[in-house]
């Protein structure tokens, strides 16, 4: 594979590749936030 | 009688006889490392086993790093193994408290901007004519976290180990000087003085123990290639986080994290040989190193203007800074700057919570670098 293509990918794919994990982990996290929240009862466990 | 006299004396001076003239230079480099790590505190744990390994490994004739030489039993056990980076990963696991990032979790978007310094200089070392895996391991010195830098180079550049090594843990501890320029660049006074308030809301022990399960298992199902080193780091969280096995967290975090990290540096070091060093390309790999970290510090500064501008100005963009895996020192930076312009602005949660994010980050980062390099068939 040539570098122009090689590069191209790694950039737009990596980047890209790497905002939309972590997008889908924010939101799942989020997610588990709202369903699982704190509560006071856990201070000092 | 006079024949092994002489051969005996020989022995004594071919040491001397057999410096190369890279050697005096990079026992040289090797005390600047200790001194650095010694009398300026620039991550003593790994700088000073790196300076004397590279000192050991310099003086000719010793045989260390020869086929059954200590240090490359060393280095064949725990490197081109990958085991002790990894290793380390458990212990940095088990040391991290990723609730201010759960506290927030639109905060992993910094994370992401924070690593896009990886892919840009990866971009520039192709166009500088390095070749296609060592850009990888040159671009991966921006994702400003040892383990990862040493992960991703031993398998696909180990004659880059040394100087990517070198660079990624002595950038790391000069992110208090590289980063506020920056930070002060790219803001203006009044973006610098916004006020981001306390963090209130604390996070379920549940949440926080689902969330290096959520992470190992997206995370692994997206980009398969990088699950040692996420399975690995998120292993140490959940020990932690789980309260169950503190025997095993207390191990990894002290006994196992020292141990492996004075084997990792010595080991590194031992790579440091001057005739593979002294190249005019291990001064571009720093150079690049460099410039891979201050991409990552300028491109988390603008993604956190755009979330200032897309929450109405709640955000400071300070915080984007600490969007890189230099965890704890780019909040405290963050926090310290902040306060320069608002004596009343406390950050540091906030930041830490951008950094977290970046730990995550630069570990998700290198991931898909390495599913992406295996789906494109370069590995």
């Amino acid at each position: 594979m040539d570098n122009w293509t090689f590069g191209v990918t790694m950039v737009v794919v990596g980047m890209g590749g790497t905002i939309l994990t972590l997008w889908i982990l924010s939101l799942l996290m989020s997610i588990l936030s709202k369903a699982f929240p704190y509560r006071k009862e856990e201070e000092g466990k | 009688m006079l024949d092994a006299i002489g051969s005996g004396l020989n022995g004594l001076i071919a040491g001397f006889a057999n410096l190369h003239w890279s050697n005096p230079i990079m026992i040289v480099v090797g005390c600047v490392l200790l001194y650095l790590g010694i009398k300026k505190d620039f991550e003593p744990l790994l700088l000073v086993p790196i300076g004397f390994g590279c000192i050991l490994v310099n003086i000719p004739l010793t045989g260390m790093m020869e086929e059954e030489g200590f240090l490359k039993i060393i280095y064949d056990a725990g490197i081109m193994t990958e085991l002790f980076p990894l290793l380390i990963f458990v212990g940095i696991g088990a040391m991290t408290d990723f609730g201010p990032l759960l506290e927030n979790p639109k905060i992993f978007m910094l994370g992401a901007a924070g690593q896009f310094g990886i892919f840009l200089t990866l971009a520039l070392a192709l166009v500088l004519g390095f070749p296609q895996k060592d850009a990888v391991a040159i671009g991966i010195i921006g994702a400003c976290d040892g383990p990862t830098a040493i992960y991703v180079t031993s398998k696909y550049a180990p004659h880059l180990l040394g100087a990517v090594s070198v660079a990624a843990y002595s950038y790391m501890s000069l992110v208090p000087v590289i980063q506020p320029p920056i930070m002060k660049f790219l803001t203006t006074e009044e973006e610098r003085k916004i006020n981001m308030g306390m963090v209130k809301k604390s996070v379920s022990k549940t949440t926080k123990i689902l969330f290096p399960l959520v992470v190992t298992v997206i995370g692994g199902l997206i980009a398969p290639r990088g699950l040692p080193l996420l399975g690995t780091i998120m292993l140490g969280n959940l020990m932690k986080e789980s309260g169950a096995v503190s025997r095993l967290t207390k191990a990894s975090e002290n006994e196992i994290a020292n141990i492996v990290t004075l084997l990792l540096g010595i080991s590194i070091g031992a790579t440091m040989d001057g005739r593979v060093f002294l190249k005019p390309e291990t001064l571009i790999v720093l150079a690049l190193g460099f410039l891979a970290i201050c991409l990552d510090t300028a491109c988390g500064v603008l993604f956190g203007k755009l979330m200032k501008v897309m929450t109405g100005g709640k955000v400071n963009p300070l915080i984007g800074a600490a969007g890189i895996s230099a965890y704890p020192m780019s909040a405290r930076v963050v926090q310290r700057e902040g306060q320069k312009y608002n004596p009343k602005n406390y950050l540091l949660m906030h930041a830490m919570g951008a950094n977290t994010g970046g730990q995550v980050g630069s570990v998700m980062a290198a991931a898909v670098m390495l599913s992406v390099l295996k789906g494109m068939g370069i590995i």
